[in-house]
């Protein structure tokens, strides 16, 4: 037997080698076998998930966590609108349940959901829910107040709310000094191009996680894109003005000399020019893609 | 003491040569290695989900152990008929049994401190070797020291169910004490629901009877407290102390029950 040994490891071999190259053969023929075409959450009930966990209700979140990560991922790459996002409220409920302290499945979470579809779901609604439910749970993290009051700000444009978001954070104990002159700021100014940027700017300094400085960072990145499209427009109706016709592409600009060669956005991408209307926006294409809506660009006002 | 010191390291030189014990730890380690990698997928998380992860690990691994070895301490001795021989020599019944749960408790407290340690090694090679921001704004931190008291919670469970498991083992089939046990396990993870019976039936009797049993059998639940250590919240001295005291005294009427059935068992 042992001195058949070799004999049988190389027969092991080859048998594996065999079934490997089968698979590999029968994929290429009829194709690769496709995933289940929509995910499916078997147990929607956190509070069940807590205690069937046992004592590993911790662990369980962070897989459900990690679930709703790769759902979210997977929703930005999807090409079927109709899958994107769904599950991702359910996932990030439950995964609250199980941890009720998992403070960046509320904070991340909120971020994700308020994010305006390709991009997110759309849905401040679900994402005031979550922090809301995070307060419950913890009165004493400013963090989630002050979310809530990006959230007014940013997503519903309720000055109003998100100033009295930022107020209640800033009373809480240990919450930072810049939070008061924050809500005063936004109470006062609303939704002016700058008191979004030295928001951003404020979450971009002192965010002490990557992916919230990243995500701040893109923001800002969007608003200095708002700037340059304004500057950009105002150069198309001039160039407009001087050849009588309206330029159907930025060739038509540079060919007036307006310009060098076809702008790009602060991510790099060239911007597109709209031949029907003149507006100049990111491209599709464009990490920046899609920009925030602005107060004034929604009354059809040209923004400040 | 003597002869329980003997027997008790023989359990554990038996397990220890025992391969499914060998893989156990082995796949433990691996596990929490492995655990980095999972911690890829997440945004930011890594450091929360490793000691998640290596915390659950520890506790489900040295379940496992304390289960399927503590069942077979005394059936093993029966079916192999070497309780004879031992029968022979001047050993006692108590000395036996203690030992062999001596010998238990200390293979599991070698498999805890191997998984602790490589816990803390996956964690210290993350923090010396990793990007700063996997550091940054955690809970607790990375090396907490507090994850021991978790880890050493988590060690005085398992030998009161390996008590359990003995228990079981003196009187009844493998098949059958992995069972009680592991359904002592989780009864014991939800006791607390029987101390509030009485908002659920309206029969005094239905909860008095319930309550008797919230204090009788095992409360498991206390003694995870993976998630408050993970999350850097404080855990009382007194708390862990009380927990502690109140397995030790568990542990001591389990194996009392056990020297009182086996001393009582006839093996002709």
């Amino acid at each position: 037997m042992t001195r058949g040994r070799p004999v049988l490891f190389v027969a092991m071999a080859l048998l594996l080698v065999t079934a490997v190259g089968l698979e590999i053969l029968r994929d290429r023929r009829y194709g690769e076998p496709r995933p289940a075409a929509q995910s499916i959450l078997y147990v929607r009930s956190g509070d069940f998930l807590k205690r069937a966990s046992l004592s590993n209700a911790s662990l369980l979140a962070d897989l459900y966590w990690i679930r709703a990560i790769q759902h979210y991922g997977g929703g930005r790459r999807s090409k079927d609108p109709g899958e994107r996002y769904e599950m991702l409220y359910p996932l990030l409920d439950i995964t609250t349940t199980l941890d009720p302290k998992f403070t960046i499945a509320y904070r991340f979470g909120a971020v994700f959901l308020t994010e305006k579809p390709p991009g997110g779901p759309g849905r401040p609604d679900q994402a005031i829910a979550l922090l809301q439910k995070g307060l419950r749970h913890d009165p004493r993290k400013w963090q989630y107040e002050h979310d809530l009051g990006f959230v007014y700000y940013w997503s519903l444009q309720d000055y109003r709310k998100a100033a009295e978001a930022f107020r209640a954070a800033a009373d809480v104990p240990g919450a930072p000094w810049w939070l008061r002159s924050l809500a005063g700021i936004v109470a006062v100014q609303g939704g002016d191009r700058d008191t979004s940027r030295r928001l951003w700017l404020q979450i971009y300094e002192s965010a002490d996680n990557e992916w919230l400085r990243d995500n701040a960072q893109l923001r800002l990145a969007q608003l200095t894109a708002l700037d340059r499209i304004d500057y950009l427009e105002a150069m198309v109706s001039e160039v407009a003005r001087r050849i009588g016709s309206r330029p159907t592409s930025w060739a038509d600009v540079i060919r007036a000399g307006r310009l060098l060669r076809p702008p790009l956005d602060p991510a790099g991408t060239p911007f597109v020019l709209d031949p029907q209307t003149g507006r100049v926006n990111v491209s599709a294409d464009s990490k920046l893609y899609p920009l925030p809506t602005e107060p004034a660009a929604r009354l059809g006002r040209a923004p400040s | 003491m003597r002869v329980i010191r003997t027997i008790a390291v023989n359990v554990f030189r038996e397990s220890v040569r025992d391969k499914v014990l060998y893989n156990l730890v082995l796949f433990a380690v691996l596990l929490i290695l492995a655990s980095y990698l999972i911690g890829q997928l997440t945004a930011g998380q890594d450091m929360k989900i490793i000691k998640d992860l290596g915390l659950s690990a520890t506790s489900i691994f040295g379940l496992f152990i304390a289960v399927f070895i503590g069942i077979g301490l005394v059936w093993k001795e029966v079916e192999r008929r070497s309780i004879y021989s031992l029968q022979a020599k001047p050993i006692t019944r108590v000395d036996f049994l203690l030992g062999k749960y001596a010998g238990l408790v200390l293979t599991l407290l070698v498999n805890v401190a191997v998984m602790a340690a490589a816990l803390y090694a996956v964690l210290g090679a993350m923090t010396l070797f990793g990007s700063p921001a996997l550091t940054a704004g955690l809970d607790a931190p990375a090396l907490d020291p507090r994850l021991l008291v978790a880890i050493g919670l988590i060690f005085v469970e398992l030998a009161l169910v390996t008590a359990l498991a003995l228990f079981f083992s003196t009187f009844s089939s493998p098949m059958l004490s992995a069972v009680f046990t592991f359904g002592l396990y989780v009864v014991g993870q939800f006791n607390a629901d029987l101390k509030h019976f009485e908002q659920v039936v309206s029969s005094p009797a239905a909860a008095w009877l319930a309550r008797a049993l919230y204090y009788l059998l095992p409360n498991l639940a206390p003694f995870d407290i993976k998630a408050q250590v993970v999350h850097g919240q404080p855990v009382a001295a007194g708390y862990v102390a009380m927990t502690v005291g109140y397995a030790v005294v568990y542990i001591a009427f389990v194996l009392l029950a056990s020297v009182v059935v086996f001393t009582r068992r006839d093996f002709k």
